[in-house]
């Protein structure tokens, strides 16, 4: 694709970037420099030379256009071939389009999110290397947002539950989860916006969420996720690479800044890590044809590539993040916990969910051999035959939210899967609830921001989340109706099992179609 | 010791550039997994432009190694001739 005639001398990479990304800025006049970058020292973070920021793929804009266009090109190409072909109906099984349901609605918005975080940030920072890096970036998650949800609108004309993903962020409890993340991470500071997003999430967690997830979408048939999912972890290399190099950099500058960097690695890492609780139930249950468990995944991806990362941050007296003993231990649960509670609230969810079968439950206890049988097969076979026999189960009272990671309060004790872990602290005559001891510190390390945090549950029960104009004090108000309503959810085609939905239905019918005469 | 690694779509521009990471690497061990390839290495690999020239047949610019790059770990450096990957450590 790139023949060249060799004429000429050429610059090579590394003056080629020097000439592209040093000297583009320039000393302030006529205004004071801290008013031109106001949010550059409030942090602590101490910078004495923004050139040694280098970008080691060495990447400028000229050659960025030319890579970016060709992926483009070539990710048309087969969102074009894929919806003239009814790709859809090639996908494994109707139940696998949830999970592509959740990513669009969980997922997607984040990248647009992302997006102006890295404009910010990098327009936030006085050294041009790192600002170059940003606007790449920046360009990049624009570039993901639009193509997740031009990929997946082929599914929309098909489908429920695709309809309305930046609608639904706002508001749907679940998705307060991702959402409240990146809120928090965007409204930081600049440099802890680069440890959270750029280290924490894109170096240390998203080859969880990209790489199974789009090894999976391979897997399950569905071209057209595996395709811009391809398209987007292309970008993701660099964006990890940026990552790595800008801890890096830090660090070097200045002793001062290790601590302050150690508090953000502990918090975004144990941040991220709760966010990816969605990601583990996923893999493990929503995928028809399973790739690897949420644990081997976890194994692979972050203890052992990040036991490498950290051993080699050590030198600067980074220590690995807080809490891992903890999250060891829940490898084995979280996943099974996280499907029970989304089992439980089917009935306020923007996708399906269902009792998962004979194998499926087989490769469960296969994988997760010391806690599945024990703890967590029990009930999904009491449930399953419950509704067998008609008696579907949907828990309608509200659960407590975490203050922090605002997911409920599911999980366990550390080294104790039989009890709930409860943490609490009063703060100005409140009491604040927590899923966890990492939860309870970042709270305690930032109450003002935290006690702010937008809780769907609490929200609903203040009133807040009808629509506009409803009076809850008629006879025979029904709030979960209202609710649902406010979350532009289509009550009996969005949510509730997979078995009896139309989904269902649609796919095994058209599914038909294309593969007889009938 | 610690491990890097490069992981690549699985097409047909890549099968060069993963036949190439293997010569250069003796020590490296490739796993086929769906739709993709994940080359895992102790301490170091590297991606050599010239061996990716040979096995193609014509010039190759490192840089085009973007478009079909999943994942990768370790510390990085890419000149004009090759691409390192690395632990300090
Ligand atoms: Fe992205
Ligand atoms: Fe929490």
């Amino acid at each position: 694709m790139d023949m060249k005639t060799s004429s000429g001398k050429k610059l090579g990479l590394k003056e080629k970037y020097r000439h592209m990304t040093r000297g583009l800025d320039w000393e302030t006049t006529y205004q004071k420099r801290e008013d031109v970058f106001p949010y550059v020292a409030y942090e602590g973070i101490k910078i004495h030379d923004w050139d040694k920021w280098e970008d080691p793929f060495r990447l400028t804009m000229d050659s960025y256009w030319k890579y970016q266009a060709e992926k483009e090109r070539k990710l048309y190409a087969i969102i074009d071939a894929y919806a003239q072909n009814n790709g859809h109906l090639n996908v494994t099984d109707a139940r696998y389009l949830n999970a592509i349901k959740l990513f669009l609605t969980g997922i997607s918005p984040l990248e647009y999110m992302a997006h102006r975080g890295f404009t910010h940030a990098g327009r936030a920072f006085p050294g041009s290397g790192p600002r170059v890096a940003c606007l790449m970036q920046a360009l990049d998650e624009l570039r993901h947002a639009q193509t997740q949800i031009h990929s997946l609108s082929n599914y929309n004309k098909y489908y429920n539950g695709f309809h309305d993903p930046a609608h639904m962020l706002q508001r749907v409890w679940y998705l307060s989860v991702p959402r409240s993340f990146f809120d928090d991470a965007v409204t930081a500071g600049p440099f802890e916006f680069m440890v959270a997003i750029g280290f924490s999430f894109e170096y240390v967690l998203t080859n969880l969420l990209f790489v199974p997830f789009v090894s999976g979408a391979a897997y399950n048939g569905d071209m057209g996720t595996m395709t811009f999912g391809f398209s987007a972890q292309s970008d993701e290399a660099r964006h990890m690479t940026l990552g790595l190099e800008i801890i890096k950099f830090i660090l070097e500058q200045d002793p001062d800044n290790v601590p302050i960097v150690q508090r953000w690695i502990d918090k975004w890492t144990w941040r991220g890590y709760r966010v990816l609780t969605l990601v583990g139930m996923m893999m493990d249950y929503m995928l028809p044809k399973r790739i690897m468990s949420w644990k081997e995944a976890w194994e692979v991806y972050f203890e052992q590539n990040g036991g490498a990362l950290f051993k080699d941050l050590s030198r600067y007296g980074i220590r690995p993040p807080k809490w891992l003993d903890q999250i060891s231990f829940d490898k084995d649960h979280i996943s099974h916990q996280a499907w029970a509670t989304f089992y439980q609230y089917g009935a306020i969810a923007d996708f399906h969910t269902w009792s998962p079968t004979e194998d499926e439950l087989d490769w469960l206890s296969s994988k997760y051999p010391d806690s599945f049988d024990k703890y967590y097969r029990p009930r999904l076979d009491y449930w399953r035959e419950q509704a067998e026999q008609g008696n579907r189960f949907y828990n309608k009272t509200l659960p407590q939210l975490c203050q922090t990671c605002q997911i409920p309060m599911v999980f366990t004790e550390p080294g104790d899967p039989t009890k709930i872990c409860y943490r609490e602290v009063d703060y100005q005559g409140e009491k604040f609830h927590f899923c966890s001891d990492g939860c309870k510190e970042i709270f305690e390390n930032e109450p003002e921001k935290f006690k702010q945090s937008w809780l769907p549950a609490n929200q609903i029960y203040q009133g807040n989340c009808f629509p506009d104009g409803t009076d809850p004090t008629v006879e025979g108000f029904d709030p979960v109706s209202k609710v649902l309503e406010y979350y532009n959810i289509q009550a009996g085609r969005d949510n509730l099992d997979f078995d009896g939905s139309e989904d269902q239905k649609n796919f095994a019918k058209w599914r038909g179609m294309a593969t007889s005469n009938e | 010791m610690s491990t890097v690694f490069i992981a690549l779509q699985a097409n047909e521009d890549t099968r060069p550039i993963i036949e190439a990471i293997v010569a250069d690497n003796p020590h490296a061990v490739v796993n086929q997994q769906p739709a993709m390839v994940k080359i895992d290495a102790e301490d170091s690999l590297v991606v050599r432009r010239e061996t990716i020239e040979e096995l193609l047949g014509r010039e190759f610019d490192l840089q085009e190694l973007q478009i079909n790059l999943i994942s990768l770990s370790g510390h990085l450096d890419e000149t004009d001739d090759e691409m390192k990957l690395y632990w300090n450590a």
